[in-house]
């Protein structure tokens, strides 16, 4: 499999808090991974470092042929390289609320891509078909529900055609009715084989969903394989009081 | 019919052609220019060029730090005395411009920093540049949020144009203490006077009002 994204020796600190302790990770094209954690893990410290909302103070971070030294100041123009190849679909939607939900996916398109405006409009309405809200697209964000919402933020991570899809927590926010369309979404994506990163809680999802499971804890990597053998784990005490303690919720 | 009324109807229009005169076109100059500058102001104190933050901080500090009537004076009467000689109308636009500008980066400011967090990361995830962001993200919804604060400042403005005319220019309130000096009658005619400042600003908050219903489309 090609290898995209490539962490060595990365360490995130917040305020003298080591958030990130040397991580050394790949995350391969077509595969599904799923970050699990407990709170405070650094879980998703470690999705917004992939396209540089955080920012890392030590190792490298590559993506494809871009290779940035962490160390180092980032130039503009390798923020915007490495952003151009991914996409992230946040726990909060955070779309646009004073464009409706077609210019919302057409916005990157156009502004940053500088597609045509009928090209990006068409693929807007193909993606909005996809996640099922081509009925939606003259609304605006605040007349949608959360899920629905949701699915508009998927369309528009989508119509960036990134390499990478990053999802931080996207069912988070979601009541259990609602969670359900949106990971029907995610699950679907991931059969066409798309490069997905997802930081969830929900376990049932990634024990259906992922190829493969990272565990985080405290910043480092405590896990890092196939799913079947996460879930099966009888060696690790750490991730099978985990794993029983999300059954009770 | 009374005296009184008599002067209030004869009085009515000069006091109101002041305003028209000098009121009206100097608020509005004075506050296009002051949205520049304040717009300017708001985006380099929130930037990370630690000496922009400095200059337009010291700038913020001394135009809200000191009264406005000193400042005009400063301007009309002060600055010939280094060689900077302005007529009324010019010392009045700059005087105004900064000051209000000055409380309008503020309201500007605090307008950028009520949108949340996350439609930066949104967009800058998107790839965004800083500056495609403030235009297609930020500023759209920085409009609404400041329409009220902003327009306070407006109104103040308005308000404010009255000191002018201790600088010699015409305004509403000169005219309406030259009528009062011919006809002793200064509770009837400033209260004229007031009344006039009191339609203008009806008619601005008239405007904000729409102008607020057009920007919450969306919400």
């Amino acid at each position: 499999m090609d290898l995209i994204v490539q962490f060595s020796n990365v360490h995130k600190f917040f305020d003298g808090h080591e958030a990130l302790k040397n991580i050394n990770l790949a995350f391969n094209k077509g595969e599904t991974t799923v970050i699990l954690g407990p709170s405070g893990s650094g879980k998703s410290t470690l999705l917004r470092c992939i396209n540089l909302l955080e920012t890392p103070e030590r190792g490298t971070l590559a993506i494809g042929d871009i290779i940035v030294d962490l160390s180092k100041p980032i130039s503009k123009k390798e923020r915007l390289a490495i952003r151009q190849n991914t996409a992230m679909v946040f726990q909060s939607f955070n779309l646009f609320p004073h464009m409706k939900v077609l210019q919302n996916v057409m916005e990157g398109p156009v502004t940053v891509l500088k597609e045509e405006r009928a090209a990006a409009m068409e693929k807007g309405k193909r993606l909005l078909t996809k996640v099922g809200l081509s009925h939606k697209m003259d609304s605006y964000p605040s007349q949608l529900s959360g899920g629905q919402q949701q699915r508009v933020a998927i369309a528009r991570a989508l119509a960036m055609e990134p390499k990478f899809l990053l999802f931080d927590e996207p069912t988070s926010a979601l009541d259990p009715e609602l969670e359900g369309e949106v990971l029907k979404v995610l699950k679907d994506l991931s059969e066409e084989g798309k490069s997905m990163i997802i930081v969830t809680h929900n376990l049932s999802f990634a024990k259906e969903v992922a190829d493969r499971i990272l565990f985080l804890e405290n910043g480092e990597v405590l896990f890092d394989g196939e799913t079947k053998k996460f879930f099966d784990n009888k060696e690790n005490d750490r991730i099978q009081s985990f794993i029983q303690s999300m059954q009770f919720i | 019919m009374s005296r009184e009324m008599e002067i209030a109807i004869e009085s009515f229009w000069p006091i109101l052609k002041a305003g028209l005169a000098v009121t009206i076109p100097l608020s509005l100059l004075s506050f296009a220019i002051a949205m520049v500058i304040a717009v300017i102001t708001a985006l380099a104190r929130m930037s990370n060029v630690s000496i922009l933050r400095y200059v337009f901080g010291l700038y913020v500090w001394i135009f809200r730090g000191t009264p406005l009537l000193v400042q005009l004076f400063i301007v009309f009467f002060g600055l010939p005395n280094i060689g900077i000689v302005l007529d009324a109308w010019t010392a009045s636009i700059i005087t105004f411009s900064l000051n209000t500008g000055a409380y309008a980066s503020e309201s500007i400011r605090a307008s950028i920093l009520a949108i949340p967090k996350g439609q930066w990361e949104a967009a800058e995830s998107l790839g965004m540049t800083y500056w495609q962001v403030l235009r297609r993200v930020i500023a759209p919804q920085t409009i609404r949020i400041s329409l009220p604060p902003v327009t306070n400042d407006f109104i103040d403005l308005v308000k404010g144009t009255s000191l002018v005319a201790s600088i010699t220019l015409a305004d509403m309130f000169m005219i309406g203490q030259q009528i009062t000096a011919r006809t002793y009658e200064p509770l009837l005619i400033y209260s004229l006077v007031a009344a006039i400042y009191l339609l203008f600003i009806t008619v601005l908050t008239f405007v904000q009002g729409r102008l607020e219903k057009y920007a919450s489309k969306y919400i």
